[in-house]
């Protein structure tokens, strides 16, 4: 449904996308993950046909976005990033206007209206003006425009940014709801959301797509150690000293306010806990939480985002050991 | 493809009628055009007692001469003043607000868009224009007025006020700030209009061509009464040429993102 070949994008001579290339099936739910100024934007911009490539070529429903930029406009449904909305008027002449301007005739445009204010919940607000509702709302608005005349693409731009967590959550059931029949690319900071949504993530850092899999696997492929927390009651310090000499332990972690929890890496080949809890019990320490934790997606995100910069990390360790030497 | 261009002008009429500017607008022209219009009736009435004792003079006076003329290039004046005010939103507040990202994602060319945005401030000029009306109409009630002069008047009243829409609605597009719209349209119409002074320092060449620029020039023939097809020509090229810029500034602003 969206296929993206070598795209790259310059701002003057500043590169934010370089040789992007990805494929979305007909059905999808794709997570759209990278840190801040990664080219997540700029890269939908493009495929929205809000400005055009520099070089390489974006294709909606085999349509070139550049040259068939109208009927690729027709087929996708756009929540831009920070929702820009007409604050001056009410939700519902709002409605009417993106209905109209996207095609929908107008015996249907009252019906169309009523169906996405019913979809996204904007019943009680149909007629306030645009510029005096809540962040909450005004994202329910960009959601609620982008689902009208029912495109087959919805291309969602950061859909809970700033928003509170009940409202996360009704957006985030809002979006499930819509995979049914449509096929979404969604962008996001927030990595668990992108697990509990998509079939599949595409990570972008500086510009480049550095991972795409399903968040599943993913987390099984980049999984090079287990982690273990360990709650106990009591002052760890002394616990913490023991453990780092243990076999098999790789990294202990305590952590600096209350001195009672402590993260683990271990290694992954054998289960460590019946001896940390004996451990525990020599330390004379009670034990409150011993758990294995799975490796986040935001770990493996902060691990990809990151090996990318190996030289880096070498040259802070150098200077980290020069000190040490002093 | 109509679809589009009806919606962004509803949306366009909405936004222009809504705001605030509209309206300080109309009553600073509304004022405006009623005091030129009492002082010039007013000195005409004191033109016609005097003529009431001196019948050479009688034949002097003109209803069209020396009240519904200098009416019409006063509301050139105010016109001058008042439409980088009305143009200068057009493109510079989407751009500001990012509200551009979903007009230029929605199913409808940029010139349609643009033609949309035009036709809406165009409205509002015309709104403006008929305001005054209930003034000619009064002068309609106690003399009798040469209504045909007049609409011709009024045309090119309208074609003038277009040309200022359009240059507006021009350098809106160029930045994301209105005052600066708003300055640059100003500056840029207060030298077509000023450019014919330069003239009488020139050779007969370039002076023709200063001449033939000069865009309060072409609306003396229309004043007259007298409706010339180059005067209307010129108008509507000046438009044409400017909204032709508009566009491929639109879409260079695409390219630069
Ligand atoms: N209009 C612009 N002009 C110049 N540079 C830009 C422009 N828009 C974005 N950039 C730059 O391009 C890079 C990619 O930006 P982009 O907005 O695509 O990132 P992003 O992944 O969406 O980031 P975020 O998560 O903060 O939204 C950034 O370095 C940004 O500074
Ligand atoms: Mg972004």
């Amino acid at each position: 449904m969206i296929e993206v070949q070598g795209l790259t994008k310059f701002y003057g001579t500043v590169p934010a996308i370089q040789d992007v290339n990805f494929h979305i099936h007909k059905g999808e739910v794709v997570g759209f993950l990278g840190p801040n100024g990664a080219g997540k934007s700029t890269t939908i911009r493009i495929l929205t046909c809000y400005m055009p490539p520099t070089a390489g070529e974006a294709r909606v429903d085999g349509l070139d976005c550049f040259q068939k930029s109208l009927e690729v406009r027709r087929r996708i449904g756009y929540l831009p990033e920070n929702v820009p909305l007409y604050n001056e008027m009410t939700v519902r002449r709002f409605l009417r206007f993106v209905a109209q301007a996207k095609g929908v005739e107008a015996r249907e445009l009252p019906r169309e209206v009523d169906r996405v204010v019913d979809v996204c919940g904007l019943e009680r607000v149909r007629n306030r003006i645009i510029g005096n509702l809540s962040k909450g709302y005004r994202q329910r608005v960009g959601l609620a425009q982008a689902l009208l005349n029912n495109p087959p693409v919805l291309i969602l731009d950061e859909p809970t940014i700033g928003l509170d967590p009940t409202q996360i959550v009704e957006i985030r059931r809002l979006i499930r709801d819509l995979r049914e029949d449509h096929t979404i690319l969604l962008s996001s900071h927030i990595l668990p959301e992108v697990a509990q949504i998509c079939q599949r993530v595409l990570i972008l850092n500086k510009g480049r797509i550095v991972a795409t899999d399903s968040p599943d696997a993913l987390t099984a492929q980049l999984q090079k150690s287990a982690k273990i927390a360990l709650t106990v009651e009591g002052d760890g310090r002394q616990l913490a000293r023991a453990l780092e000499t243990m076999d098999g332990i790789l990294a202990v972690q305590l952590e600096s306010n209350h001195h009672s929890r402590l993260i683990l890496e271990t290694d992954r080949s054998r289960d460590l806990r019946p001896e940390i809890a004996r451990k525990v019990v020599e330390e004379g320490l009670g034990l409150l939480e011993l758990k294995a934790m799975d490796l986040s997606l935001e770990d493996i995100f902060m691990q990809l985002v990151t090996e990318e910069a190996p030289v880096e990390e070498g040259a802070v360790e150098a200077s980290e050991t020069a000190e040490e030497g002093k | 493809m109509m679809r589009g261009f009806v919606s962004v002008y509803r949306k366009e009429l909405y936004l222009l009628f809504a705001s605030p500017i509209f309206y300080a607008v109309a009553f600073i022209f509304l004022v405006l055009n009623g005091y030129f219009f009492y002082s010039s009736v007013a000195y005409y009435n004191l033109l016609s007692f005097q003529a009431g004792q001196n019948p050479f003079m009688a034949g002097q006076l003109n209803l069209m001469d020396m009240v519904v003329r200098p009416l019409f290039m006063d509301i050139c004046i105010v016109l001058l003043l008042v439409a980088p005010l009305l143009t200068m939103r057009t493109y510079a507040d989407e751009r500001k607000t990012g509200t551009v990202e979903l007009l230029f994602t929605l199913p409808v060319t940029d010139g349609g868009a643009l033609a949309a945005k035009f036709l809406g401030v165009l409205t509002v000029l015309f709104v403006l224009l008929a305001g005054t009306l209930p003034g000619m109409a009064l002068l309609e009630y106690l003399s009798d007025l040469n209504w045909k002069a007049v609409l011709c008047g009024y045309l090119g009243l309208f074609l003038l006020g277009s040309a200022f829409m359009a240059l507006g609605v021009f350098t809106s597009s160029l930045s994301r700030n209105q005052i600066i719209a708003a300055v640059l349209s100003f500056g840029a119409l207060l030298l077509f209009w000023v450019i014919s002074w330069m003239s009488s320092v020139l050779g007969p060449g370039a002076s023709r061509i200063i001449e033939y620029l000069s865009i309060i020039r072409h609306f003396d023939t229309f004043s007259k009464g007298v409706l010339d097809s180059r005067d209307v020509i010129y108008y509507l090229l000046f438009i044409a040429f400017f909204l032709f810029v508009t566009l491929r500034q639109i879409e260079s602003y695409r390219w630069r993102g």
